[in-house]
């Protein structure tokens, strides 16, 4: 019934799994914004995060360290960020069709390696929920924000670690203005292609970790294609953030909230079709992004390969 | 630069609402039968074979959305055929399979590729395959096609439809899980509210129903057979309401056995048995026999009849199975309700009324 939608214990939960159901947008989406600051579109996020999602579970599971698990995640990540960056930068690739490319290949990549060295759906124990002195013992707020696995964590303290480098250094003014005017900042001495092979990189860096925090932290279990689309509404979410990591965290709370708002809509038996129920967050998230999407700007050299005009 | 977004949010949409499209080429494999000619007569095949042995193999090609090994839907029919061969012998039966066809139109590619290989029987396992089939069948007259979970063979003789009574399966496990939750919540995590899925389901609910009425059944229909993630936090959800008992259908489900797991609230499974995920919790899963079906189909195609019925694999017909998991301590007065009611559901002293 609808007024069992504003009792403690729900909206306790529907906040607690929102945070969670939050964290790999959040890491992927903030890498993806790195990335488009500096001009870079990369659609390969979905991939790069199948094959982080794989790299951690398969590494966690035969050596039992979740570290080392995410450890190869990173890497994997970094590695399909290289190829990209090498691709889009030397070779001046369209963007969007070779990121598609890309995620195709971790998609393809992630199964045949799970097919051939898994076999079967497996679980592992993933990173366990650490409950912070003190604050996690706060009735309510504990138990949502305090009471979480350390990827969750990471993630929410990225984003004022990304707003700082993006905005307060040398670095930061370096991305955007390779990503602003490239031909400026070349003038200057400022590297475009080393920005930009950085920002990749790191993307990809940030999309293993997305796909770790769901196989050995939040699921513990690695499915083909267990992303299912959520990389793809991570670049979503950078526009929806309007390339701000602050902009970022609120899309992916506000659709992550909505989300675990249609869970507890169907399981209070509110009369509403299931159909419209999972549609929910998907219209919010379009209907906010096009009241907003007008009066912001993105990038100017967003998806423009860089050529040194002699 | 907008028409940039738009791009970018309907793609978005698309991937994520269809469960984003498995785009390999089609991953054929055959297992390891080999070409030798059988000369021996098939020994071991109850499929009623008055014809002369063949002097080859029966040759059968599957195509499914899922994988062979989802522990669900794909993997039901995997395993139907591995016992179909262990039991024909590799050299008197061999198939092959394409896994992964989400996409329909490559799934269609696929089936349409095997007729012309020309397999005896070409299985398209997957509701959403049904158009294509309808326009394939026509040009392979030769070739028997079985389609499923369905009825309609759209009057073609060369179509055996195929599907599961799982509604039968569902209610076994609704009067267990209405018999063990001592909290009197039951959580149901579903993929989308249709087919198979949603028989299961209301088979279940009936199940409790008729046990406890008290016993209140929270669904939670997820939009997506592929969304782990959400899968994982809809039964966070409805452990945080108070359910201790939980059941679910389609291969997103892995993702909530774990969080079942974690909170030693109790599983039920369906399509193929979940034990191995879970063995702690898992009470007992309604399992899949398609052999049971496919071996009449066999048995009709040697005899020369291409398609034109339906089948139904159901309790009686051995076609589905309960399958009780041999960690988990079962009282042994509930275990013989369960039985009763399977005995009930053959005999048709229990009726199962859907809603």
């Amino acid at each position: 019934m609808i007024s069992d939608l504003f009792s403690v214990t729900v909206l306790i939960g529907i906040l607690a799994s929102g945070i969670r159901l939050s964290t790999p947008y959040l890491y992927a989406a903030i890498g993806e914004t790195f990335g488009q600051k500096s001009g870079v579109l990369n659609l390969g996020v979905e991939g790069q995060m199948l094959l982080g999602a794989f790299a951690a579970f398969y590494v966690a599971m035969t050596t039992g360290s979740l570290w080392l698990g995410l450890l190869t995640a990173m890497v994997v990540g970094a590695l399909m960020g290289l190829a990209m960056a090498y691709v889009t930068v030397n070779l001046h690739a369209q963007q969007g069709i070779s990121g598609i490319g890309f995620y195709l290949f971790g998609l393809g990549m992630s199964d045949l390696l799970f097919q051939k060295l898994l076999g079967t759906v497996e679980t592992v124990q993933g990173f366990p929920k650490i409950y912070i002195p003190v604050l996690s013992d706060i009735p309510g707020f504990g138990e949502i924000f305090f009471s979480q696995n350390i990827l969750v964590y990471g993630a929410y303290l990225l984003v004022p670690l990304a707003w700082f480098v993006l905005n307060k250094t040398t670095l930061g003014l370096k991305i955007r203005a390779v990503g602003e005017n490239p031909d400026a900042a070349d003038s200057l001495g400022v590297s475009v292609a080393r920005t930009r092979y950085f920002t990749i990189i790191l993307g990809g860096i940030l999309s293993g970790v997305a796909g770790a925090s769901m196989s050995i932290a939040l699921l513990n279990v690695f499915q083909q294609n267990m992303t299912s689309g959520l990389g793809f509404i991570a670049v979503a979410l950078v526009y929806f953030g309007a390339w701000r990591p602050i902009g970022v965290l609120g899309g992916a709370l506000l659709f992550s909230l909505i989300n675990s708002l249609q869970l507890w809509i169907q399981v209070l038996s509110v009369p509403i079709p299931s159909d419209l129920a999972v549609m929910m967050p998907y219209v919010v998230t379009i209907l906010v992004l096009v009241a907003t999407v007008s009066k912001v700007r993105a990038p100017s050299a967003l998806s423009k390969p860089f050529e040194r005009g002699d | 630069m907008k028409k940039f977004v738009w791009f970018v949010l309907t793609l978005a949409l698309v991937l994520s609402a269809c469960g984003a499209p498995a785009a390999e080429a089609p991953a054929a494999e055959a297992p390891a039968a080999t070409e030798a000619p059988a000369v021996e007569a098939p020994a071991a095949t109850e499929a009623p074979t008055e014809a002369p042995a063949p002097a080859e193999p029966f040759r059968v090609a599957v195509v499914m959305p899922s994988a062979i090994n989802d522990l669900a839907f794909g993997q039901s029919m995997y395993d139907a055929l591995v016992r179909i061969q262990e039991e024909m012998g590799a050299e008197n039966f061999e198939f092959v399979y394409s896994e992964g066809m989400f996409v329909v139109d490559d799934a269609a590619a696929a089936i349409r590729d095997y007729a012309t290989q020309g397999f005896d029987l070409v299985i398209a396992h997957g509701s959403q395959y049904g158009s294509s089939l309808q326009e394939i069948a026509p040009d392979f007259p030769e070739t028997s096609f079985a389609w499923g979970t369905t009825v309609d063979t759209f009057g073609q003789p060369n179509i055996f439809a195929y599907e599961a009574a799982s509604h039968e399966g569902g209610y076994v496990n609704g009067v267990l899980a209405a018999k063990l939750t001592k909290s009197k919540v039951i959580g149901v995590v579903g993929p989308i509210e249709t087919g198979d899925a949603k028989l299961y389901i209301d088979g279940f609910k009936a199940g409790v129903a008729a046990t406890d009425p008290d016993v209140k059944v929270n669904v939670n229909y997820i939009g997506s057979f592929s969304d782990v993630a959400l899968a994982s936090e809809a039964a966070t959800t409805h452990i945080s309401a108070g359910a201790d008992v939980l059941t679910g259908s389609a291969q997103m489900v892995v993702g909530a056995i774990g969080k079942a797991e974690e909170a030693n609230a109790l599983w039920f499974g369906t399509q193929s048995n979940q034990a191995s995920l879970a063995p702690k919790i898992v009470v007992a899963s309604q399992v899949y026999h398609w052999e049971v079906i496919l071996k009449e189909i066999i048995g009709l195609v040697q005899d020369g009849v291409l398609g034109g019925q339906s089948f139904t694999a159901n309790l009686e017909n051995g076609g589905q199975v309960i399958e009780f998991n041999p960690d988990y301590a079962l009282p042994e007065d509930v275990r013989a309700v369960a039985d009763e009611t399977v005995k009930g559901i053959v005999d048709g002293t229990v009726t199962i009324t859907l809603p």
